[in-house]
């Protein structure tokens, strides 16, 4: 029987298989940030363990970065301390790292592909969930916890039990004004934040094909909301162009050997996946969250639900209660909810095609009165690509701010974040509670809704726009 | 990981059930950077009382813990196993234990022995009536001794194995170090590097 591509990249890393226990996997790519580290470090310390491939591994500095007075020391102590543990911990091993500062410095799944690390059939782990944005290349890639981290730093490898595969298959083109984060906001909605445990996801069919890099990452990325390991999408000519000349990415004939290599990284005609989730394109329209975890989603075009609607009493308790956070009543429409802050950003969505698309719906318009409008790119070459573009200047036109890179109103572990009581569109990937800062509420949209948002001031698309216009 | 075979030292009674790892170390202590040091963070709610079990004299330098069921329940923080082990505690011995924080314990090389709820009441009686008593936890044997209390404890094979060989996880990988090696010989020159 024929293997998918989740089953050939894992087959293809065992560096040991024996009865009873899990598989020993290769890890190609070790990606380390301030958080999850530290204590990884420290072990490796107090063991006198050495990084085993320092050249596998590369660290950088997002979670806790400020975004704005980035030439000065870092105000919070905490982040400071734990900025500070990872530059020491880096020189002491032998780590590479992107300080802030350094031109290649920005969240970690933007940094990686960018610079060409990140490629079609490796295995690469980072302690962070999201670490499943690098699947978007046909790559394993999952995130770990502390130990784990510790253990790929001196062994390169992980201990890991096999997982099932899932098949999400997006039948059909994209309609027009549906985006990559109105597919990955539907599929959650549908399978549930549960639906992926277990299991790696493989995001197939003809709007997935249709998609750039940059949108494949944005599903990509979100599979752990979906409560799975992994996503991935099997690499095409659009993987090989976006590759081609990059920093890191193989030249002359090495670049033919990988390609090669990449072209039998498809699914087998003849493998069969655990599970099936089919969803017609057709269907898919502006999605957005109404609730306090990501699967608590609707069309932008409807209203909030009614604890009502659940049949399962479980799910209408979680409706009732996120609700209630949320300070919304049932069967407002979408867009009737007004929204204070606007953040665009984060490893979802802070890349440069998710600024363009932010910009183009601000170019020529304003900000609302009242609302907060904050845009953060992924990386600092993210940043300097849409300061060459101009992008900067039809922000801060528009009346938005434009900050330095790093996760920040993502998680609010810096100084950007909602304030307590107040409502944003985010582009990020969690609305749970406290998120973006204590008692914040959460929506989250596609970067074209959080632009349209922040212009009418509440829920909006950018089609709502030229109906203003025309009216 | 050291190599644990057989452990001799005084036990502390904690005559608690529930004990979730939120009592073990409160959350504010999880934004420091280091993996040592936590002694002082372990049951730290509690041991703001005084007359907390903990802050008695008489059992100061135990390094047997005594609990109640359902031990190590709640968030999944590795730094409860560090709390313990920092504060000097090689065994926990209850009648039931938290999966999660089991697990934990194997991975970090701190035992936990499940043992009769019996047991532990009789444990309790004893170490209270004379705290200098000695318990001895025999891994080899399987087995607890104090006094003239002789009984029997479960643990996982694997992990026992583990202990007695003294190999973390990483420990256990690097006995493989040729296989990796091996492994990384054949890699495809393409294989990017970060540096
Ligand atoms: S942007 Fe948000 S989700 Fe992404 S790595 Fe940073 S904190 Fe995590």
């Amino acid at each position: 029987m024929g293997r998918t591509l989740a089953e050939k990249v894992w087959d293809a890393h065992v560096v040991r298989r024996a009865e009873g226990e899990p598989d020993l996997l290769y890890i190609d790519l070790h990606l380390v940030h301030e958080v999850t580290s530290p204590q990884a470090f420290d072990g490796l310390r107090a063991a006198g363990r050495p990084v085993r491939r320092p050249d596998l591994t590369l660290a950088t500095e997002d979670h806790n970065v400020p975004t704005f007075d980035i030439d000065k020391p870092i105000a919070d102590p905490i982040s400071r301390a734990q900025v500070e543990a990872l530059r020491a911990n880096a020189a002491e091993f032998g780590v590479p790292i992107y300080s802030l500062g350094s031109e290649e410095q920005g969240i970690v799944h933007v940094v990686g592909p960018q610079l060409g690390l990140t490629q079609p059939g490796m295995t690469v782990v980072c302690g962070d969930s999201h670490t499943s944005t690098h699947g978007a290349f046909g790559a394993l890639a999952f995130g770990i916890g502390t130990s784990e981290v510790e253990h790929v730093l001196a062994t390169q490898t992980l201990p890991l039990k096999p997982f099932k595969t899932m098949a999400i298959e997006i039948d059909g083109p994209l309609p027009s004004g549906v985006t990559a984060k109105d597919v990955i906001l539907r599929v959650i909605a549908e399978i549930g934040t549960g639906g992926g445990q277990g299991y790696v996801l493989e995001y197939r069919g003809e709007a997935i094909r249709a998609l750039s890099m940059e949108a494949r990452m944005t599903i990509c990325n979100m599979s752990i909301e979906a409560g799975a390991r992994a996503g991935l999408i099997a690499p095409d000519e659009t993987t090989f162009a976006y590759l081609e000349g990059r920093e890191r990415a193989p030249q002359g004939e090495e670049w033919a050997a990988a390609v090669a290599y990449w072209r039998t990284l498809v699914t087998d005609d003849d493998a069969e996946f655990d599970t099936v989730v089919r969803i017609d394109a057709a269907t898919l329209s502006p999605f957005v969250t109404w609730g306090t975890n990501p699967g608590q989603g609707v069309p932008l075009s409807a209203s909030v639900p009614s604890p009502d609607d659940y049949a399962d009493p479980v799910d209408a308790d979680a409706a009732r209660k996120a609700l209630e956070y949320m300070g919304l009543e049932a069967r407002t429409p979408m867009k009737q909810i007004p929204v204070d802050t606007v953040f665009i950003g984060s490893c979802t969505n802070g890349r440069i095609e998710d600024l363009r698309a932010a910009a183009e719906v601000f170019r020529g318009r304003s900000v609302a009165p009242g609302v907060q409008a904050l845009v953060v790119p992924g990386s600092v070459r993210v940043r300097l690509a849409a300061e060459a573009e101009g992008l900067d200047k039809v922000f801060e036109a528009a009346g938005a701010e434009w900050r330095n890179a790093g996760c920040s109103m993502c998680l609010a572990m810096n100084a950007d974040k909602v304030a307590p009581g107040k409502r944003s569109a985010s582009t990020s990937n969690r609305n749970f509670e406290g998120r973006q800062g204590p008692g914040s509420r959460t929506h989250l949209v596609s970067p074209q809704v959080a632009a349209a948002t922040a212009v009418v001031g509440r829920l909006a698309s950018p089609a709502d726009l030229d109906a203003l216009v025309d009216a | 990981m050291e190599k644990f075979t057989v452990h001799t030292g005084r036990a502390l009674p904690l005559r608690r059930s529930n004990v979730d790892t939120d009592q073990i170390i409160p959350a504010e202590y999880l934004k420091r950077i280091t993996r040592h040091g936590f002694e002082d963070a372990l049951f730290a709610a509690w041991r703001s009382d005084p007359s907390f079990v903990l802050n008695d004299p008489r059992y100061a330098g135990v390094t047997v813990l005594v609990a109640g069921p359902d031990f190590g329940t709640g968030s999944s923080r590795e730094h409860a196993v560090w709390a313990l082990q920092d504060y000097g505690f090689k065994v926990v011995l209850s009648s039931r234990f938290a999966d999660i924080f089991r697990g934990n314990s194997g991975k970090g090389g701190l035992l936990t022995a499940l043992v009769d709820q019996d047991v532990v009441e009789r444990l309790w009686e004893a170490v209270e009536a004379d705290p200098q008593l000695e318990v001895t936890v025999d891994l080899v044997e399987r087995q607890v001794r104090a006094g003239d209390l002789v009984a029997p404890f479960e643990v996982d094979d694997y992990v026992r194995w583990r202990l007695l060989e003294g190999l973390d996880d990483i420990g256990l990988t690097l006995q493989h170090a040729d296989e990796i090696a091996a492994f990384e010989a054949a890699r495809p020159a393409f294989k990017p590097v970060t540096a």
